[in-house]
Protein backbone atom coordinates (compact mmCIF):
# COMPACT_ATOMS: atom_id res chain seq x y z
CA UNK A 1 0.00 0.00 0.00
CA UNK A 2 1.61 3.34 -1.09
CA UNK A 3 1.55 6.71 1.45
CA UNK A 4 -1.37 8.21 -0.39
CA UNK A 5 -4.14 5.44 -0.83
CA UNK A 6 -3.07 5.21 3.26
CA UNK A 7 -4.20 8.87 4.28
CA UNK A 8 -7.18 7.86 2.21
CA UNK A 9 -8.17 5.27 3.53
CA UNK A 10 -7.49 6.51 7.27
CA UNK A 11 -9.99 9.54 6.27
CA UNK A 12 -12.34 6.94 4.60
CA UNK A 13 -12.68 5.15 7.80
CA UNK A 14 -12.44 9.15 9.99
CA UNK A 15 -15.75 9.68 7.97
CA UNK A 16 -17.64 6.46 8.43
CA UNK A 17 -16.58 6.92 11.86
CA UNK A 18 -17.99 10.35 12.15
CA UNK A 19 -21.04 9.54 9.83
CA UNK A 20 -22.12 6.73 12.45
CA UNK A 21 -21.28 8.28 15.60
CA UNK A 22 -23.25 11.16 14.77
CA UNK A 23 -26.76 9.35 15.67
CA UNK A 24 -26.12 9.37 19.22
CA UNK A 25 -28.54 11.09 21.63
CA UNK A 26 -30.87 11.23 19.13
CA UNK A 27 -34.16 9.29 18.98
CA UNK A 28 -34.84 8.34 15.38
CA UNK A 29 -37.63 9.11 14.49
CA UNK A 30 -38.68 9.95 10.42
CA UNK A 31 -38.40 13.87 11.43
CA UNK A 32 -35.05 13.67 12.87
CA UNK A 33 -33.69 10.90 10.23
CA UNK A 34 -34.78 13.23 7.47
CA UNK A 35 -34.30 17.03 8.86
CA UNK A 36 -32.58 16.37 11.73
CA UNK A 37 -35.82 17.56 14.27
CA UNK A 38 -35.71 20.77 12.18
CA UNK A 39 -32.91 21.86 14.69
CA UNK A 40 -29.77 22.77 12.68
CA UNK A 41 -28.60 26.42 13.49
CA UNK A 42 -26.65 28.63 11.26
CA UNK A 43 -23.07 26.74 11.31
CA UNK A 44 -24.64 23.36 10.16
CA UNK A 45 -27.04 24.81 7.63
CA UNK A 46 -24.02 27.05 5.93
CA UNK A 47 -21.93 23.53 5.75
CA UNK A 48 -25.23 21.92 4.59
CA UNK A 49 -26.18 24.31 1.55
CA UNK A 50 -22.36 25.27 1.23
CA UNK A 51 -22.10 21.56 0.94
CA UNK A 52 -23.52 22.21 -2.50
CA UNK A 53 -21.02 23.99 -4.17
CA UNK A 54 -18.01 22.07 -2.97
CA UNK A 55 -19.62 18.49 -4.81
CA UNK A 56 -16.90 16.28 -6.70
CA UNK A 57 -18.73 18.37 -9.32
CA UNK A 58 -17.49 21.37 -9.05
CA UNK A 59 -13.53 19.85 -7.60
CA UNK A 60 -13.22 17.84 -10.74
CA UNK A 61 -15.95 18.90 -13.29
CA UNK A 62 -14.85 22.75 -12.54
CA UNK A 63 -11.29 22.44 -13.49
CA UNK A 64 -12.28 19.92 -16.02
CA UNK A 65 -14.48 22.44 -17.97
CA UNK A 66 -12.17 25.16 -17.49
CA UNK A 67 -9.61 22.73 -18.97
CA UNK A 68 -11.94 21.85 -21.88
CA UNK A 69 -14.27 24.39 -22.64
CA UNK A 70 -12.19 27.28 -21.01
CA UNK A 71 -15.05 30.36 -19.63
CA UNK A 72 -17.84 28.80 -20.37
CA UNK A 73 -16.73 26.83 -17.16
CA UNK A 74 -17.67 30.52 -15.63
CA UNK A 75 -21.41 28.99 -14.81
CA UNK A 76 -21.24 26.94 -12.53
CA UNK A 77 -20.12 29.64 -9.61
CA UNK A 78 -22.37 32.30 -11.15
CA UNK A 79 -25.34 30.09 -10.78
CA UNK A 80 -24.92 29.48 -7.54
CA UNK A 81 -24.28 32.77 -6.29
CA UNK A 82 -27.09 33.86 -8.00
CA UNK A 83 -29.18 31.03 -6.17
CA UNK A 84 -28.07 31.67 -2.94
CA UNK A 85 -29.30 35.28 -4.09
CA UNK A 86 -32.89 34.30 -4.86
CA UNK A 87 -32.54 32.06 -1.89
CA UNK A 88 -33.31 35.53 0.74
CA UNK A 89 -36.69 35.50 -0.74
CA UNK A 90 -37.34 32.33 -1.76
CA UNK A 91 -36.74 29.59 0.94
CA UNK A 92 -37.90 31.19 4.17
CA UNK A 93 -41.51 30.84 2.31
CA UNK A 94 -41.10 27.26 1.77
CA UNK A 95 -39.44 26.45 5.87
CA UNK A 96 -42.45 28.22 7.21
CA UNK A 97 -45.40 26.30 5.47
CA UNK A 98 -43.41 23.34 5.67
CA UNK A 99 -42.40 23.94 9.60
CA UNK A 100 -46.31 24.72 9.78
CA UNK A 101 -47.41 21.19 8.13
CA UNK A 102 -44.65 19.09 9.70
CA UNK A 103 -43.63 18.77 5.99
CA UNK A 104 -40.01 16.63 6.13
CA UNK A 105 -39.84 15.89 1.99
CA UNK A 106 -39.97 18.11 -1.32
CA UNK A 107 -43.15 15.59 -3.04
CA UNK A 108 -44.47 16.17 0.48
CA UNK A 109 -44.48 19.66 0.12
CA UNK A 110 -45.97 20.02 -3.50
CA UNK A 111 -48.45 17.19 -2.41
CA UNK A 112 -49.74 19.39 0.55
CA UNK A 113 -49.64 22.91 -1.89
CA UNK A 114 -51.98 21.45 -4.50
CA UNK A 115 -54.19 18.81 -2.11
CA UNK A 116 -53.29 16.21 -4.47
CA UNK A 117 -51.55 12.71 -3.81
CA UNK A 118 -50.90 11.97 -7.42
CA UNK A 119 -48.96 15.42 -7.52
CA UNK A 120 -46.47 14.29 -4.59
CA UNK A 121 -45.96 10.92 -6.88
CA UNK A 122 -45.01 12.70 -9.63
CA UNK A 123 -42.55 15.03 -7.65
CA UNK A 124 -41.32 12.55 -5.67
CA UNK A 125 -40.20 10.29 -8.99
CA UNK A 126 -39.46 13.49 -10.74
CA UNK A 127 -37.12 14.35 -8.02
CA UNK A 128 -35.23 11.01 -7.59
CA UNK A 129 -35.17 10.72 -11.91
CA UNK A 130 -33.19 13.75 -11.22
CA UNK A 131 -30.85 13.00 -8.31
CA UNK A 132 -30.07 9.19 -10.10
CA UNK A 133 -27.63 11.74 -12.14
CA UNK A 134 -26.45 13.69 -9.86
CA UNK A 135 -25.54 10.48 -7.09
CA UNK A 136 -23.89 9.10 -10.61
CA UNK A 137 -21.82 12.38 -10.64
CA UNK A 138 -20.59 11.82 -7.26
CA UNK A 139 -19.68 8.56 -7.56
CA UNK A 140 -18.22 8.43 -10.99
CA UNK A 141 -16.18 11.54 -9.21
CA UNK A 142 -15.06 9.65 -6.23
CA UNK A 143 -13.73 6.59 -8.59
CA UNK A 144 -11.68 8.70 -10.30
CA UNK A 145 -10.36 10.61 -7.46
CA UNK A 146 -8.98 7.54 -5.37
CA UNK A 147 -7.27 5.48 -8.62
CA UNK A 148 -6.19 8.32 -9.95
CA UNK A 149 -4.47 9.95 -5.73
CA UNK A 150 -3.44 5.80 -5.39
CA UNK A 151 -1.65 6.10 -8.63
CA UNK A 152 -3.99 2.98 -10.04
CA UNK A 153 -3.34 0.51 -6.86
CA UNK A 154 -7.58 0.63 -6.67
CA UNK A 155 -9.55 0.95 -9.77
CA UNK A 156 -12.25 3.46 -10.69
CA UNK A 157 -15.17 0.82 -9.83
CA UNK A 158 -13.70 -0.77 -6.92
CA UNK A 159 -13.32 2.62 -5.60
CA UNK A 160 -16.94 3.57 -6.51
CA UNK A 161 -18.42 0.56 -5.04
CA UNK A 162 -16.03 1.08 -1.66
CA UNK A 163 -17.26 4.69 -1.76
CA UNK A 164 -21.04 3.87 -2.00
CA UNK A 165 -20.99 0.93 0.72
CA UNK A 166 -19.74 3.57 3.00
CA UNK A 167 -22.22 6.65 2.32
CA UNK A 168 -24.83 4.24 2.58
CA UNK A 169 -24.25 2.91 5.66
CA UNK A 170 -23.97 5.82 7.68
CA UNK A 171 -26.97 7.61 5.99
CA UNK A 172 -28.75 4.58 7.22
CA UNK A 173 -27.54 4.77 10.58
CA UNK A 174 -27.78 8.33 11.13
CA UNK A 175 -29.22 9.99 8.32
CA UNK A 176 -28.93 13.69 7.66
CA UNK A 177 -26.57 14.22 11.44
CA UNK A 178 -23.93 12.01 9.55
CA UNK A 179 -24.30 14.45 6.60
CA UNK A 180 -23.52 16.97 8.71
CA UNK A 181 -20.86 15.46 10.68
CA UNK A 182 -18.71 14.44 7.93
CA UNK A 183 -19.31 17.55 6.26
CA UNK A 184 -17.27 19.61 8.93
CA UNK A 185 -14.34 17.38 7.78
CA UNK A 186 -15.00 18.06 4.17
CA UNK A 187 -14.96 21.32 4.39
CA UNK A 188 -12.32 22.10 6.65
CA UNK A 189 -9.91 19.63 4.02
CA UNK A 190 -11.18 21.13 1.07
CA UNK A 191 -10.86 24.78 1.60
CA UNK A 192 -7.35 24.41 2.64
CA UNK A 193 -6.44 21.86 -0.61
CA UNK A 194 -8.13 24.17 -3.03
CA UNK A 195 -7.07 26.99 -1.73
CA UNK A 196 -3.54 26.11 -2.16
CA UNK A 197 -3.58 24.32 -4.77
CA UNK A 198 -5.03 27.32 -6.74
CA UNK A 199 -2.31 29.65 -5.54
CA UNK A 200 0.61 27.07 -5.81
CA UNK A 201 0.08 25.38 -9.04
CA UNK A 202 0.12 28.58 -11.03
CA UNK A 203 2.96 30.39 -8.78
CA UNK A 204 5.26 26.88 -9.60
CA UNK A 205 4.23 26.70 -13.20
CA UNK A 206 4.35 31.03 -14.13
CA UNK A 207 5.39 32.68 -11.23
CA UNK A 208 1.77 33.96 -10.73
CA UNK A 209 -1.58 33.74 -11.30
CA UNK A 210 -2.19 36.73 -14.24
CA UNK A 211 0.93 35.09 -15.79
CA UNK A 212 -0.62 31.56 -15.94
CA UNK A 213 -3.54 33.65 -17.40
CA UNK A 214 -1.56 35.82 -19.85
CA UNK A 215 0.18 32.95 -21.49
CA UNK A 216 -3.14 31.13 -22.11
CA UNK A 217 -3.69 34.16 -23.62
CA UNK A 218 -1.05 33.87 -25.87
CA UNK A 219 -1.88 30.23 -26.59
CA UNK A 220 -5.56 30.36 -26.13
CA UNK A 221 -7.40 33.63 -26.48
CA UNK A 222 -10.23 31.85 -27.12
CA UNK A 223 -10.44 30.21 -23.67
CA UNK A 224 -10.56 33.08 -21.39
CA UNK A 225 -14.27 34.80 -23.35
CA UNK A 226 -17.68 33.04 -23.87
CA UNK A 227 -17.53 31.64 -27.79
CA UNK A 228 -19.80 33.58 -30.35
CA UNK A 229 -21.80 30.35 -30.86
CA UNK A 230 -22.63 26.57 -28.87
CA UNK A 231 -21.48 27.87 -25.17
CA UNK A 232 -22.31 31.61 -26.29
CA UNK A 233 -23.61 34.12 -23.88
CA UNK A 234 -26.98 33.01 -24.68
CA UNK A 235 -26.16 29.97 -23.65
CA UNK A 236 -24.79 30.91 -20.71
CA UNK A 237 -27.34 33.60 -19.44
CA UNK A 238 -30.08 30.62 -19.74
CA UNK A 239 -27.96 27.76 -18.15
CA UNK A 240 -26.99 30.14 -15.18
CA UNK A 241 -30.78 31.33 -15.14
CA UNK A 242 -32.31 28.05 -15.12
CA UNK A 243 -29.64 26.50 -12.52
CA UNK A 244 -30.38 29.36 -10.30
CA UNK A 245 -34.00 28.43 -10.39
CA UNK A 246 -33.17 24.82 -10.07
CA UNK A 247 -30.91 24.62 -7.37
CA UNK A 248 -33.50 24.86 -4.07
CA UNK A 249 -35.68 22.63 -6.17
CA UNK A 250 -33.10 20.32 -5.96
CA UNK A 251 -34.27 17.44 -3.43
CA UNK A 252 -31.26 17.23 -1.45
CA UNK A 253 -31.31 21.54 -0.96
CA UNK A 254 -35.21 21.39 -0.25
CA UNK A 255 -34.21 18.90 2.38
CA UNK A 256 -31.88 20.83 3.87
CA UNK A 257 -33.73 24.11 3.87
CA UNK A 258 -36.60 22.12 5.94
CA UNK A 259 -33.95 21.18 8.36
CA UNK A 260 -33.13 24.79 9.88
CA UNK A 261 -34.00 26.49 12.84
CA UNK A 262 -35.77 29.02 11.67
CA UNK A 263 -36.08 31.69 8.99
CA UNK A 264 -33.62 33.66 10.14
CA UNK A 265 -30.84 31.28 10.01
CA UNK A 266 -31.74 31.04 6.44
CA UNK A 267 -31.74 34.56 6.00
CA UNK A 268 -28.10 35.08 7.49
CA UNK A 269 -26.64 32.11 5.54
CA UNK A 270 -27.84 33.76 2.31
CA UNK A 271 -25.68 36.79 3.03
CA UNK A 272 -22.23 34.58 3.75
CA UNK A 273 -22.46 31.96 0.66
CA UNK A 274 -22.03 34.01 -2.10
CA UNK A 275 -18.58 35.22 -0.71
CA UNK A 276 -17.71 31.48 -0.40
CA UNK A 277 -18.52 30.37 -3.80
CA UNK A 278 -15.55 32.55 -4.82
CA UNK A 279 -13.15 29.85 -3.41
CA UNK A 280 -14.51 27.89 -7.31
CA UNK A 281 -11.88 30.18 -8.75
CA UNK A 282 -8.94 28.56 -7.36
CA UNK A 283 -10.45 25.41 -9.12
CA UNK A 284 -10.45 27.12 -11.74
CA UNK A 285 -6.48 28.49 -11.83
CA UNK A 286 -5.91 25.09 -11.47
CA UNK A 287 -7.97 24.15 -14.80
CA UNK A 288 -6.55 27.05 -16.86
CA UNK A 289 -2.73 25.89 -15.70
CA UNK A 290 -3.60 22.19 -16.90
CA UNK A 291 -4.19 23.50 -20.44
CA UNK A 292 -0.55 24.94 -20.38
CA UNK A 293 0.69 22.09 -18.74
CA UNK A 294 -0.85 18.49 -19.73
CA UNK A 295 -2.47 19.28 -23.19
CA UNK A 296 -4.20 16.57 -24.91
CA UNK A 297 -6.79 14.94 -22.36
CA UNK A 298 -9.77 14.78 -24.67
CA UNK A 299 -13.72 15.34 -23.89
CA UNK A 300 -14.81 13.38 -20.42
CA UNK A 301 -10.72 12.98 -19.60
CA UNK A 302 -10.80 16.79 -19.18
CA UNK A 303 -12.38 16.05 -15.46
CA UNK A 304 -9.10 14.17 -14.75
CA UNK A 305 -7.11 17.68 -15.34
CA UNK A 306 -6.62 18.54 -11.69
CA UNK A 307 -5.48 15.64 -10.27
CA UNK A 308 -3.03 14.87 -13.10
CA UNK A 309 -1.12 18.05 -12.92
CA UNK A 310 -1.45 17.48 -8.91
CA UNK A 311 0.64 14.18 -9.54
CA UNK A 312 2.88 15.85 -12.14
CA UNK A 313 3.32 18.39 -9.34
CA UNK A 314 3.49 16.59 -5.79
CA UNK A 315 4.67 14.04 -3.49
CA UNK A 316 2.51 11.27 -3.17
CA UNK A 317 1.74 11.88 0.58
CA UNK A 318 -0.10 15.56 -0.77
CA UNK A 319 -1.85 13.47 -3.41
CA UNK A 320 -3.36 11.25 -0.72
CA UNK A 321 -4.39 14.41 0.88
CA UNK A 322 -6.17 16.00 -1.81
CA UNK A 323 -7.53 12.22 -2.47
CA UNK A 324 -8.98 12.08 0.86
CA UNK A 325 -10.60 16.11 0.36
CA UNK A 326 -11.99 15.17 -3.09
CA UNK A 327 -13.86 11.84 -1.30
CA UNK A 328 -15.31 13.51 1.00
CA UNK A 329 -16.41 15.86 -1.65
CA UNK A 330 -18.41 13.23 -3.35
CA UNK A 331 -19.47 11.41 0.28
CA UNK A 332 -20.97 14.50 1.69
CA UNK A 333 -23.42 15.36 -0.98
CA UNK A 334 -24.30 12.04 -1.82
CA UNK A 335 -25.67 10.82 1.61
CA UNK A 336 -28.20 13.89 1.69
CA UNK A 337 -29.09 12.93 -2.42
CA UNK A 338 -30.16 9.41 -1.24
CA UNK A 339 -31.62 10.25 1.92
CA UNK A 340 -33.51 13.32 0.04
CA UNK A 341 -34.72 10.47 -2.63
CA UNK A 342 -35.59 7.63 -0.17
CA UNK A 343 -37.78 10.15 2.29
CA UNK A 344 -39.80 11.40 -0.90
CA UNK A 345 -40.15 7.86 -2.26
CA UNK A 346 -41.48 6.53 1.33
CA UNK A 347 -43.60 9.60 2.19
CA UNK A 348 -45.27 9.74 -1.15
CA UNK A 349 -45.92 5.93 -2.13
CA UNK A 350 -45.23 4.52 1.07
CA UNK A 351 -47.46 6.42 3.39
CA UNK A 352 -50.27 6.57 0.94
CA UNK A 353 -50.24 3.02 -0.20
CA UNK A 354 -50.31 1.77 3.76
CA UNK A 355 -51.44 4.23 5.30
CA UNK A 356 -51.42 2.06 9.50
CA UNK A 357 -47.73 1.95 8.94
CA UNK A 358 -45.71 3.45 11.67
CA UNK A 359 -42.59 5.12 12.46
CA UNK A 360 -40.41 2.28 12.74
CA UNK A 361 -41.92 0.70 9.14
CA UNK A 362 -41.00 4.10 7.50
CA UNK A 363 -37.70 4.32 8.61
CA UNK A 364 -37.17 0.52 7.86
CA UNK A 365 -38.78 1.04 4.17
CA UNK A 366 -36.70 4.47 3.48
CA UNK A 367 -33.62 2.41 4.11
CA UNK A 368 -34.20 -0.36 2.09
CA UNK A 369 -34.56 2.24 -0.40
CA UNK A 370 -31.36 3.88 0.02
CA UNK A 371 -29.78 0.59 -1.07
CA UNK A 372 -32.18 0.09 -3.85
CA UNK A 373 -30.72 3.96 -5.21
CA UNK A 374 -27.36 3.35 -4.17
CA UNK A 375 -27.41 0.21 -6.48
CA UNK A 376 -29.13 2.10 -9.81
CA UNK A 377 -26.64 4.78 -9.35
CA UNK A 378 -23.45 2.36 -9.08
CA UNK A 379 -24.58 0.19 -12.50
CA UNK A 380 -25.11 3.64 -14.14
CA UNK A 381 -21.76 4.71 -12.56
CA UNK A 382 -20.24 1.79 -14.09
CA UNK A 383 -21.64 1.21 -17.25
CA UNK A 384 -22.20 5.05 -18.41
CA UNK A 385 -19.81 7.47 -20.02
CA UNK A 386 -20.29 10.91 -19.91
CA UNK A 387 -19.03 13.91 -18.99
CA UNK A 388 -19.50 15.29 -15.67
CA UNK A 389 -20.80 18.81 -16.63
CA UNK A 390 -23.25 17.55 -19.04
CA UNK A 391 -25.14 15.29 -16.22
CA UNK A 392 -25.08 18.23 -14.29
CA UNK A 393 -27.42 20.18 -16.95
CA UNK A 394 -29.32 17.18 -17.29
CA UNK A 395 -30.61 16.86 -13.31
CA UNK A 396 -31.15 20.77 -13.24
CA UNK A 397 -33.34 20.90 -16.50
CA UNK A 398 -35.47 17.91 -15.25
CA UNK A 399 -35.89 19.70 -11.82
CA UNK A 400 -36.43 23.06 -12.74
CA UNK A 401 -39.45 21.59 -14.94
CA UNK A 402 -41.23 22.12 -10.73
CA UNK A 403 -40.12 25.46 -11.18
CA UNK A 404 -43.75 26.84 -12.32
CA UNK A 405 -45.74 24.61 -9.73
CA UNK A 406 -43.39 25.95 -6.57
CA UNK A 407 -43.55 29.81 -7.73
CA UNK A 408 -47.57 29.79 -8.19
CA UNK A 409 -47.94 28.25 -4.80
CA UNK A 410 -46.57 30.57 -3.22
CA UNK A 411 -49.00 33.54 -3.13
CA UNK A 412 -52.20 32.82 -1.24
CA UNK A 413 -54.89 32.21 -4.35
CA UNK A 414 -52.97 30.16 -6.82
CA UNK A 415 -53.85 31.19 -10.25
CA UNK A 416 -52.85 27.33 -11.91
CA UNK A 417 -54.88 24.14 -10.83
CA UNK A 418 -53.12 20.96 -9.81
CA UNK A 419 -54.35 19.49 -13.48
CA UNK A 420 -52.44 22.22 -15.05
CA UNK A 421 -49.34 21.89 -12.39
CA UNK A 422 -48.80 17.84 -13.28
CA UNK A 423 -49.56 18.30 -17.11
CA UNK A 424 -47.05 21.21 -17.27
CA UNK A 425 -44.17 19.18 -15.09
CA UNK A 426 -44.96 15.99 -17.60
CA UNK A 427 -44.73 17.95 -20.67
CA UNK A 428 -41.37 19.60 -19.74
CA UNK A 429 -40.47 16.42 -18.19
CA UNK A 430 -41.06 14.76 -22.10
CA UNK A 431 -38.87 17.34 -23.25
CA UNK A 432 -35.83 17.36 -21.64
CA UNK A 433 -35.50 13.31 -21.91
CA UNK A 434 -36.69 13.41 -25.24
CA UNK A 435 -33.98 16.20 -26.10
CA UNK A 436 -31.09 14.60 -24.15
CA UNK A 437 -31.72 11.31 -25.65
CA UNK A 438 -32.49 12.19 -29.10
CA UNK A 439 -29.85 14.98 -29.07
CA UNK A 440 -31.95 17.89 -30.82
CA UNK A 441 -31.85 21.32 -30.63
CA UNK A 442 -34.10 24.21 -32.01
CA UNK A 443 -32.46 24.50 -35.24
CA UNK A 444 -32.81 19.89 -35.46
CA UNK A 445 -36.53 21.67 -36.20
CA UNK A 446 -36.35 25.15 -37.56
CA UNK A 447 -32.60 24.75 -39.60
CA UNK A 448 -32.46 28.76 -39.58
CA UNK A 449 -32.56 29.77 -35.98
CA UNK A 450 -30.35 32.25 -34.79
CA UNK A 451 -27.67 30.59 -33.14
CA UNK A 452 -28.56 33.00 -29.77
CA UNK A 453 -31.52 31.17 -29.73
CA UNK A 454 -30.88 27.50 -30.97
CA UNK A 455 -27.68 27.78 -28.16
CA UNK A 456 -30.61 27.89 -24.88
CA UNK A 457 -30.17 25.92 -23.03
CA UNK A 458 -32.81 22.72 -23.35
CA UNK A 459 -34.07 23.04 -20.31
CA UNK A 460 -35.49 26.65 -20.63
CA UNK A 461 -37.31 25.89 -23.71
CA UNK A 462 -38.95 23.06 -21.96
CA UNK A 463 -39.39 25.41 -19.07
CA UNK A 464 -41.36 27.53 -21.62
CA UNK A 465 -43.37 24.61 -22.70
CA UNK A 466 -43.71 23.68 -19.25
CA UNK A 467 -45.34 27.05 -18.29
CA UNK A 468 -48.00 27.23 -21.40
CA UNK A 469 -49.31 23.59 -21.01
CA UNK A 470 -49.64 24.70 -17.16
CA UNK A 471 -51.68 27.58 -17.93
CA UNK A 472 -53.78 26.18 -20.78
CA UNK A 473 -54.62 22.85 -18.84
CA UNK A 474 -56.03 25.22 -15.73
CA UNK A 475 -57.47 27.33 -18.06
CA UNK A 476 -59.27 24.09 -19.15
CA UNK A 477 -60.24 21.89 -15.89
CA UNK A 478 -61.13 25.16 -14.09
CA UNK A 479 -64.82 23.71 -13.82
CA UNK A 480 -63.58 20.20 -12.69
CA UNK A 481 -61.39 22.20 -10.21
CA UNK A 482 -63.94 23.87 -8.40
CA UNK A 483 -66.55 21.43 -8.29
CA UNK A 484 -63.92 19.53 -6.53
CA UNK A 485 -62.79 22.27 -3.79
CA UNK A 486 -66.64 23.11 -3.31
CA UNK A 487 -67.18 19.18 -2.62
CA UNK A 488 -63.70 19.22 -0.43
CA UNK A 489 -65.43 22.40 1.40
CA UNK A 490 -69.29 20.20 2.08
CA UNK A 491 -67.00 17.61 3.19
CA UNK A 492 -65.19 19.67 6.06
CA UNK A 493 -68.74 21.46 7.08
CA UNK A 494 -70.59 18.20 7.23
CA UNK B 1 -42.61 42.01 -0.44
CA UNK B 2 -41.44 44.78 0.86
CA UNK B 3 -39.95 47.32 -1.00
CA UNK B 4 -35.98 46.17 0.05
CA UNK B 5 -36.35 43.45 -1.10
CA UNK B 6 -36.16 44.84 -4.67
CA UNK B 7 -32.78 45.01 -4.31
CA UNK B 8 -32.61 41.06 -5.18
CA UNK B 9 -32.88 42.16 -8.74
CA UNK B 10 -29.86 44.01 -8.87
CA UNK B 11 -27.42 40.91 -8.95
CA UNK B 12 -29.41 39.44 -11.61
CA UNK B 13 -29.50 42.53 -13.81
CA UNK B 14 -26.18 43.81 -13.16
CA UNK B 15 -24.05 40.49 -13.89
CA UNK B 16 -26.22 38.92 -16.65
CA UNK B 17 -27.44 42.14 -18.13
CA UNK B 18 -24.11 43.79 -18.69
CA UNK B 19 -22.55 40.06 -19.46
CA UNK B 20 -21.95 41.46 -23.26
CA UNK B 21 -19.59 44.35 -21.96
CA UNK B 22 -17.70 42.01 -19.70
CA UNK B 23 -17.06 39.37 -22.29
CA UNK B 24 -13.42 40.28 -23.10
CA UNK B 25 -9.94 39.45 -21.48
CA UNK B 26 -8.31 43.27 -21.12
CA UNK B 27 -7.89 44.72 -18.59
CA UNK B 28 -6.38 42.22 -16.36
CA UNK B 29 -7.61 42.88 -12.70
CA UNK B 30 -6.17 41.58 -9.45
CA UNK B 31 -4.69 39.06 -12.21
CA UNK B 32 -7.83 37.81 -13.14
CA UNK B 33 -9.05 38.33 -17.06
CA UNK B 34 -11.82 40.70 -16.96
CA UNK B 35 -14.49 38.40 -17.61
CA UNK B 36 -13.38 36.03 -14.69
CA UNK B 37 -13.35 39.19 -12.49
CA UNK B 38 -16.88 40.34 -13.69
CA UNK B 39 -17.84 36.81 -11.82
CA UNK B 40 -15.65 37.37 -9.06
CA UNK B 41 -16.89 41.25 -8.58
CA UNK B 42 -20.75 39.93 -8.62
CA UNK B 43 -20.37 37.42 -5.65
CA UNK B 44 -18.85 40.07 -3.61
CA UNK B 45 -21.95 42.47 -4.50
CA UNK B 46 -24.26 40.10 -3.98
CA UNK B 47 -23.19 39.39 -0.52
CA UNK B 48 -23.05 43.06 0.40
CA UNK B 49 -26.29 43.39 -1.00
CA UNK B 50 -27.90 40.37 0.58
CA UNK B 51 -25.98 42.25 3.65
CA UNK B 52 -27.87 45.29 3.03
CA UNK B 53 -31.18 43.94 2.77
CA UNK B 54 -30.82 41.78 5.91
CA UNK B 55 -30.39 44.89 7.70
CA UNK B 56 -33.71 46.83 6.63
CA UNK B 57 -35.68 43.64 5.69
CA UNK B 58 -38.80 44.34 8.55
CA UNK B 59 -39.04 40.25 8.94
CA UNK B 60 -35.57 40.36 10.27
CA UNK B 61 -37.04 42.99 13.28
CA UNK B 62 -38.64 41.26 16.55
CA UNK B 63 -38.14 37.95 17.96
CA UNK B 64 -38.26 35.07 15.36
CA UNK B 65 -42.07 34.26 14.64
CA UNK B 66 -42.86 30.12 14.95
Amino acid sequence: MNISLLIIAIILVLALYLGIKARKGKDMDMEQFAVGGRGFGTFFIFLLIAGEIYTTFTFLGGSGWAYSKGAAAYYVPAYIFLAYVLSYWLVPKIWRYSKRHSIISQPEYFASKYKSRSMGMIVAVLGSLALVPYIVIQLKGLGIIVSEASYGAISPVAASVIGAVVVTTYVMISGIHGSAWTAILKDFMILVVVIFLGIYIPVHYFGGIQPMFETVQAAKPEMLVLADQGLSQSWFVSTVLLNALGFYLLPQTFMVVLSSNGERTLRKNAIALPLYTLLLLFVFFIGFTAIMQIPGLQGADGDLSLLRLAIQTFDPWVIGVIGAAGLLTALVPASVMLMAASVGLTNSFFKVLVPSATETHQLIVSRIIIIGISIIALIVTVTGGEALAILNIMSYSLITQLAPSLFFSLPKTNIINKYGAMAGILAGVLIVLYATIADVKVATFLPNTPHVINDISTGVIALLINILVTFLVSALTKQISMQQTEMNDLDKIS
Amino acid sequence: MNAIKLLLFVPFIGFLGLLPYANKIEPYILGMPFLLFWVAFWMVMASIILMIVYKFDPDNKGSESE
